[in-house]
């Protein structure tokens, strides 16, 4: 049933910290080798030995440069389903093969009855949903359902596998519906944010921001780069010429 | 977004097959023509072609064509589900206009009224074809309020350029209004079209890649590291996108086949003979070409909302 349920009991999710995100992609590869074999399986790749390798993922690991010149930073920025409260990539799926659980409120496809139409990846601001060409459907982030409530694994390990993998803590899991979780706290207390808020959607996934620099100063007035030795100089631009002529 | 060429069928043919549909049903109903036998035969059975070979030309893009059945179950939130539900519906009163048509040449009493049920489900259908697409709050350039008014107006002026051409075949030359409709419904339609283009130019992108970082507020964000060397599927399926110098000529290309050419032949189409034929049939063919490029333009000139995060500055 693709309509939304009214609340669900829990709100299950992810807290990711982009102050210490290092951009292993530790995360993503064991969410890909997690899910290849769980809830998703297979995750197909499509010429992965050829010119154009590409494939179904279900994590993805941007790097971003914020701020100017000596005061900029990297920020590693993991993307994945937000399991929404009120998404509309649910809504829109005309099979019912999209759907939001009551119980825990995972946004999940059921791969036994989705058509492969593509519109609940259209619907998502987030590209949290990629079409899987080998198999024909949608994958998307499952949270590992097929982990957490999993009873045959020891109890560390039932949390989903990007959080499990994450070298740094950079990746926190819990009820964000539940004011006194862990997870909650450090939101309240990091100032945790919502992606694009204005699309009403109502993210459960949390990021936190990087913290403001403490061992360095910010730099004023950052002296251009001048000279000889400055990109696109006279000596640049001969020596340019000097090598397209030799080259020629 | 990746123009889906079965999607251009689809919309284009069901389109123009749907709006034929509605004005024979309303032409029969209010004896604009008459109810007879081969005219039936032939208009109802290229509108239903048209549809038909759209509805399945549509299940080409699925991933699993052989489930498209499940379609029909959710159309309580689904717009999809809702055209696939009344793509379906609108057979039944269009079945049994047809057999009043054909086989009685009837189109009165209770055809009468089926007929009317026929126009309005075809209008509802090409209505929820639209909403699909206005609905999707992602794609700045298509969740604008003409977009199914558009998908309305369009099949309702194609419709009306091939009744007109089926009126020229059987030599009914004394109905010069068959050339008017097609007339009145390409003007509004341009004017639609037009409009819908000045909306989606003017207005301001208010998505930046900081609002979707949640960075924006630390200073310019960029990208640095890809998170993958090749294209994914987000980028493949949303990341296409036709350079804007190649769209202003895209558009003239439709005004002018759309439009332009097929308003002039609908009125060229008046002088009757083999003259108005000839015209009607070009103007036919013309509208054919011009609503291929203007659909698949819909779907190039869209962007969407995720290019944010692969470099697009604002959505």
């Amino acid at each position: 049933m693709t309509t939304l349920p009214a609340a669900t009991a829990k709100k299950l999710g992810l807290v990711i910290d982009l102050d210490t995100c290092v951009g292993c992609q530790a995360c993503a590869t064991s969410c890909k080798e997690w899910n290849t074999g769980g809830y998703s399986a297979p995750l197909t790749d499509q010429e992965p030995y050829g010119a154009d390798p590409h494939g179904a993922w279900l994590n993805r690991i941007h790097g971003f440069e914020v701020g100017e010149g000596a005061n900029s930073q990297t920020v590693h920025f993991p993307r994945s389903c937000l399991h929404c409260e009120e998404p509309d990539c649910v809504t829109v799926c005309p099979t019912g093969a999209s759907y939001k659980r009551a119980e825990d409120g995972i946004v999940l496809v059921n791969p036994d009855t989705c058509i492969g139409c593509k519109l609940c990846s259209w619907a998502c601001p987030y590209g949290a949903r990629e079409y899987d060409y080998g198999v024909g459907v949608m994958k998307k982030c499952t949270l590992c359902v097929d982990r957490i409530y999993n009873e045959e694994l020891v109890e560390e390990d039932r949390v989903p596998a990007c959080v499990r993998a994450c070298p740094t803590g950079a990746r926190h899991f819990g009820d964000l519906g539940d004011t006194d979780s862990a997870v909650s706290k450090l939101v309240a207390e990091r100032g945790g944010f919502d992606l694009l808020p204005e699309f009403g959607y109502k993210p459960v996934n949390k990021y936190l921001p990087p913290r403001s620099r403490r061992d360095t100063k910010a730099i004023e007035g950052i002296p251009a780069a001048h000279g000889d030795g400055a990109p696109g100089s006279a000596a640049d631009r001969l020596f340019a010429w000097v090598d397209r002529v030799l080259s020629g | 977004m990746h123009p889906a060429y079965s999607v251009i069928l689809f919309t284009t043919a069901s389109g123009a097959g749907y709006g034929l549909l509605v004005w024979l049903a309303l032409a029969g109903m209010l004896g604009l023509v008459p109810a007879e036998r081969w005219l039936g035969i032939v208009g109802l059975c290229l509108a239903f072609a048209l549809i038909t070979a759209g509805l399945l030309s549509s299940t080409a893009h699925l991933g699993r064509p052989e489930r498209a059945w499940r379609a029909f179950s959710q159309w309580r939130s689904s717009w999809l589900s809702r055209e696939g539900v009344m793509a379906v519906a609108t057979y039944a009163p269009a079945g049994l206009l047809a057999v009043g048509w054909v086989l009685l040449e009837r189109a009165d009493g209770i055809f009468a009224v089926l007929a009317l049920l026929t126009a309005a489900c075809a209008v509802v259908t090409l209505y929820t074809t639209g909403m699909i697409y206005a609905s999707l709050r992602t794609i700045r350039q298509w969740h604008q309020p003409l977009t199914a008014p558009i998908y309305i107006g369009l099949g309702l002026a194609s419709g009306a350029v091939l009744l007109n051409l089926l009126l020229k075949l059987f030599g009914y030359n004394g109905a010069s209004w068959s050339a008017w409709l097609a007339v009145v419904c390409l003007v509004v339609a341009a004017l639609m079209k037009r409009a819908y283009w000045q909306a989606i130019d003017s207005e301001p992108r208010t998505y930046t890649v900081g609002a979707a970082t949640g960075l924006g507020h630390l200073g310019k964000v960029r990208p640095l590291e890809p998170p993958h060397t090749q294209p994914n599927y987000i980028m493949r399926e949303m990341g296409y996108r036709v350079a804007r110098k190649h769209a202003g000529k895209l558009r003239l290309i439709v005004l002018a086949s759309g439009f332009a050419l097929p308003i002039v032949a609908s009125l060229v189409s008046l002088v009757g003979g083999a003259i108005g034929l000839a015209a009607a049939a070009v103007a036919a063919l013309s509208m054919a070409l011009g609503l291929v490029v203007e659909r698949w333009l819909f779907f190039a000139e869209a962007q969407h909302v995720v290019m944010l995060y692969y470099g697009e500055d604002a959505a």
